[in-house]
């Protein structure tokens, strides 16, 4: 099971790593989404792998999940969410000032003739 | 004594601050804290009064005093601190507050360059300092000067005593202007006049002075400490006074003045003997005396003729015969005549001189002595050339006796040399034997503050000052031409800026390289290092790639999951060019993963990554829309497979590195909140009572971020203009039933559905899984369901508050629920809960967290909808196109 859970973080990083070297914001921002996705599970799996073990008192007796991880996450999705959310912002405000939507604000070729 | 408030004991007053770096929040009194703390705090007064004057009422009064009040508490702290660290800080305060006072006529390219030399140079000074007074604790063990002020022997013995008084002093000798250090002062007096009278006579110089009376038992007495500070004392002194004759600028004159009295006071202390202690301790208290007053005069003459140039001014006794008397005798003081307080400290001076064995022998009374001429002849100059010289020439305004107030401060200062100058005995000993004592910290030497000691040596070096000086005076029009011609040239300025551009440049080399404004580039260097430095950490590890932890069994449905969310992340990747089409997918992968939470027991993370997928998703449609529709192909293939192998091996990274952590055991500190979760925090749901309780206040600062990026983007968005396509990627128009009847009917009864839910899940949070964020989102979900259904302002007024409201009640009540547990005498965000009977619900746990988890939910609530009502409004700047009445104009969230 660990095997294919590191099997997921890596592909997501992969695909979260190749969108976020593209030119325009949108896949960046694509790119931001798969990253945290990765990031998360990665975190959360630093309490290891536990199944039928939710942290809620009383279900079992004393085999628990490691919570610690979960609260983090837990928070760290939501900021997430902020963060995807200001940034695609922050691209649609890039998009209306600059007239194109490429990363570094213009396009390469025009880049090149300044 | 009347005006000592302890009796000849230290007074420490320490609170823990930080204990593990060792920084108290400490302060002490004791002699010499005192003596200054009197020259601040009295000066500072004088200042602030005629600075009330001074002032013209086209500038900012407030500004003014904020800053002048400013420095003088953070002098206040410097001369006080019984912590060398907290020490610091108020050091560099008084190199910020100091740069704001001398910019403070912006307007001024002299302030302003006057203000940046200070800074840069004090500030530079000041990092030097805090480096040494690491070290130097590092030494002793401790930053207290209780403990370091004992320990003098094992400082002076210690290999890192150099580099400790060379950093020291790097700090001393750039606060109190000495060589090749001062010539930051002389700019610094484009400053308002007051401000030079406080800060650059009588008190931010002395600081430098002030730690080296101050850590004079700790640092003093070995060859490095004689030789450093004393010659860079002999020079500024020698330095001070012959450049001080020279400059035409009353302020320039009483600059380069003060430079070389700082000079002297740092000689002294280099003599490292008691008694020489015991004048530079003197010296002090005279020179701020006396100094502020000539700066106040100074200031009474530019506020009243309009300028300070000496070859214009001149015959301005007939005009203001009272300021003038004020400036003799300031002026006799600051030359060393007798019955003046200068007098005293600089016989004192020329005594030690004579007794010096160890640095320049016979060479040091001959030095002091020019100097002293020097003193003379540029205090002659000052009243000469300004009250009398001739007739008054054509000035700006014409001169009359200024204010009463801005002279009140001066007739005070002087009369204090005046007193201080004929009874010393009763004026001025007590204090300066308790400060002689502060700084020594032993009990001072045998010393005598009488008038008259016969005809001494150093009253004959006194005589041969004063003629010498008027002779100097005498001779000065050759002199000024020989200076004119041979030195006026030097300008300290011109290898400071020197220096300083060259830093630039390899400042600018350095970010030119890094910084090359492609986010791709920047991120390609950063994945590539980060991979790298994986490498090299497996490389040097030698214990095996994996450990020993048994893996837990797969099953059938976990394995097609899998294979869906790689599919997914592949697809997502591969199809980004269609954007739709990649989002859609994006979707599926958020999905997979909240499945994956909830396979390994976390029914918390799976609640929130699927509301969290429910708005993203939301998001982002609506920011698609304006954005174009596909992304172009523009990477050039090379490229293309270097972004992909980059991707590539980051993944195989990553993969190894979870493998690495999973395969191995570890211990967890989670058993401690897996105890105590409903002992000490009341409720079954350990994950939630984490959040807010145990880490609340990890919580309530990150409620506190998700605040600032919603008003952030609130912020950012705000009249923005986009432009609205009319035809989707097909070329087919939008269609012009924006709000289906069924979406509307069934989105209008669900709402109370859904926000029951919210409230269901927000109540059990303590104890099931939920909680405020979930909830939140849940209720966020809920609402802009409404505001997509039926459009904006058709929701807007059903819904009776603002998200700004939301987001502040919530902050709000999240930190008044921490605050109430330390209002009644528990650490801040403690919580406590009772057991409640709800009628029809059953028992019922309320934990004071409910409260805290209240206003979570109510930050959420207000951000999220905050955030997609901002983006869903948008289109109503956007679609007002030229063609107003067109039917496009309906496709509109209204």
């Amino acid at each position: 099971m660990e095997i294919i859970l590191a099997l997921m973080i890596a592909v997501l990083t992969s695909a979260g790593i190749f969108l976020i070297l593209q030119t325009r914001t949108y896949p960046v921002v694509l790119g931001l989404t798969l990253l945290s996705y990765g990031v998360n599970l990665f975190l959360f799996a630093m309490g290891r792998l536990h199944i039928d073990k939710a942290a809620i008192l009383g279900d079992n007796e004393n085999a628990y999940t490691d919570p610690l991880p979960q609260a983090l996450v837990l928070t760290a999705i939501v900021i997430g969410f902020a963060m995807t959310a200001f940034v695609i912002a922050l691209s649609l405000k890039a998009y209306s000032k600059l007239g194109n939507d490429h990363i570094d604000g213009m396009h390469t070729k025009k880049r090149r003739e300044r | 004594m009347a005006y000592f408030p302890f009796e000849k004991q230290t007074l420490i007053q320490s609170w823990r601050w930080i204990p593990s770096i060792g920084l108290d929040f400490a302060f002490r009194l004791d002699g010499l804290g005192l003596l200054f703390a009197y020259l601040i705090l009295i000066i500072g007064l004088l200042v602030i009064v005629y600075a009330r004057y001074y002032i013209s009422s086209r500038d900012s009064m407030g500004r003014f005093y904020s800053y002048l009040l400013l420095f003088m508490g953070s002098m206040l702290g410097i001369v006080l601190s019984e912590n060398l660290l907290q020490l610091t800080v108020f050091w560099e305060l008084t190199s910020l507050s100091s740069f704001l006072l001398i910019s403070y006529w912006q307007h001024t390219p002299q302030g302003r360059d006057g203000a940046k030399i200070a800074l840069t140079v004090t500030g530079a000074g000041g990092l030097a300092l805090l480096a040494g007074i690491l070290l130097l604790g590092h030494i002793v063990g401790s930053y207290n000067l209780s403990d370091i002020l004992v320990s003098g022997d094992a400082v002076r013995s210690h290999s890192l005593y150099t580099p400790v008084i060379l950093l020291i002093l790097l700090g001393v000798f750039t606060k109190s202007a000495q060589f090749p250090f001062h010539f930051w002062l002389p700019h610094a007096m484009a400053a308002p006049t007051p401000v030079s009278a406080y800060l650059h006579s009588a008190t931010m110089v002395k600081a430098g002075i002030f730690l080296l009376s101050r850590l004079y038992p700790a640092l003093s007495g070995t060859e490095e400490w004689i030789i450093l500070v004393s010659s860079a004392g002999m020079i500024t002194l020698l330095l001070g006074s012959f450049t001080a004759l020279f400059k035409h600028d009353l302020k320039g004159l009483l600059a380069y003045s003060t430079i070389s009295h700082l000079g002297l006071i740092t000689l002294l202390f280099g003599f490292s003997t008691p008694l020489a202690t015991v004048a530079a301790i003197f010296h002090i208290i005279n020179h701020a005396t006396f100094k502020a007053s000539l700066f106040m005069v100074a200031g009474i003459i530019d506020h009243e003729t309009g300028t300070r140039d000496m070859r214009r001014l001149g015959g301005l006794w007939t005009y203001m015969p009272h300021t003038a008397t004020l400036a003799m005798i300031a002026a006799s003081a600051m030359a060393g005549v007798p019955l003046l307080n200068g007098f005293l400290s600089k016989e004192m001076f020329f005594e030690r001189t004579l007794i010096d064995e160890t640095l320049l022998n016979f060479l040091s009374p001959i030095f002091a002595t020019l100097a002293g001429a020097f003193a003379v002849a540029y205090s002659i100059r000052f009243i000469h050339s300004v009250f009398f010289n001739g007739k008054m020439k054509t000035l700006p305004k014409v001169p009359h006796e200024p204010p009463v107030f801005m002279k009140i401060p001066v007739d005070l200062l002087v009369v204090a040399c005046f007193a201080v100058g004929t009874l010393p005995m009763i004026t001025v000993a007590p204090l300066l034997a308790v400060a002689v004592t502060g700084s020594l910290q032993t009990s001072p030497p045998e010393y005598s503050l009488a008038l008259w000691h016969g005809f001494t040596l150093p009253l004959m070096m006194s005589f041969m000052a004063f003629f010498g000086g008027i002779f100097i005076y005498y001779k000065r029009q050759k002199l000024f031409e020989w200076y004119e011609k041979n030195l006026s040239h030097i300008d300290a300025r011109i290898p400071y800026n020197k220096t300083l551009h060259a830093l630039y440049r390899i400042a600018d080399f350095f970010a030119s390289m890094l910084h090359k404004e492609s986010l791709q580039t920047m991120l390609v260097w950063f994945l590539s290092v980060s991979f790298l430095a994986g490498i090299v950490g497996f490389a040097y590890g030698n214990s095996p790639m994996l450990g020993e932890r048994n893996f837990l069994n797969v099953d059938l449905m976990t394995i097609i999951m899998t294979f869906i969310l790689i599919i997914g992340a592949i697809a997502t990747a591969a199809m980004h060019a269609n954007r739709l089409v990649s989002l859609i997918i994006i979707g599926i992968v958020g999905l997979i993963v909240s499945l994956l939470f909830i396979k390994f027991s976390a029914p918390d993370l799976a609640l929130t990554q699927l509301s969290v997928e429910v708005v993203t998703m939301i998001l982002i449609l609506l920011a698609l829309y304006y954005l174009p529709q596909h992304t172009p192909k523009e990477l050039p293939k090379t490229k293309m497979i270097k972004n992909i192998l980059l991707a590539l091996f980051g993944g195989a990274g990553v993969f190894i590195l979870t493998l690495a952590v999973l395969s191995r055991d570890y211990d967890t500190i989670s058993s401690y909140f897996l105890e105590n979760a409903l002992t000490g925090g009341g409720g079954t749901n350990v994950v939630n009572v984490i959040l807010v309780d145990f880490r609340g206040f990890d919580t309530l600062g990150e409620i506190t971020v998700l605040a600032i990026a919603g008003l952030g983007i609130f912020a950012m968005l705000q009249g923005l203009k986009l432009y609205a396509p009319s035809k989707d990627t097909h070329g087919s128009l939008w269609s012009t039933d924006i709000y289906p009847l069924i979406l509307q009917t069934l989105a209008r009864v669900l709402l109370p559905l859904m926000l029951m839910v919210g409230i269901y899940i927000f109540l059990r949070g303590h104890n099931l899984p939920g909680g405020g964020f979930i909830a939140g989102l849940i209720v966020s979900v809920a609402l802009v369901v409404q505001y997509l259904a039926n459009g904006i302002a058709w929701t807007r007024k059903r819904i009776p508050f603002s998200t700004h409201n939301l987001l502040a009640y919530g902050l709000l009540i999240a930190t008044v629920t921490g605050l109430v547990s330390m209002v009644i005498g528990y650490p801040f965000l403690t919580s406590a809960f009772t057991h409640l009977d709800w009628p029809m619900v059953g028992e019922f746990e309320i934990a004071s967290a409910i409260a805290f988890d209240l206003g979570v939910f109510l930050v959420v609530v207000g951000t999220t909808v905050m955030i997609l009502v901002q983006l869903g409004k948008l289109s109503l700047n956007s679609h007002r196109s030229p063609k107003k009445n067109s039917k496009e104009d309906q496709n509109t969230w209204k």
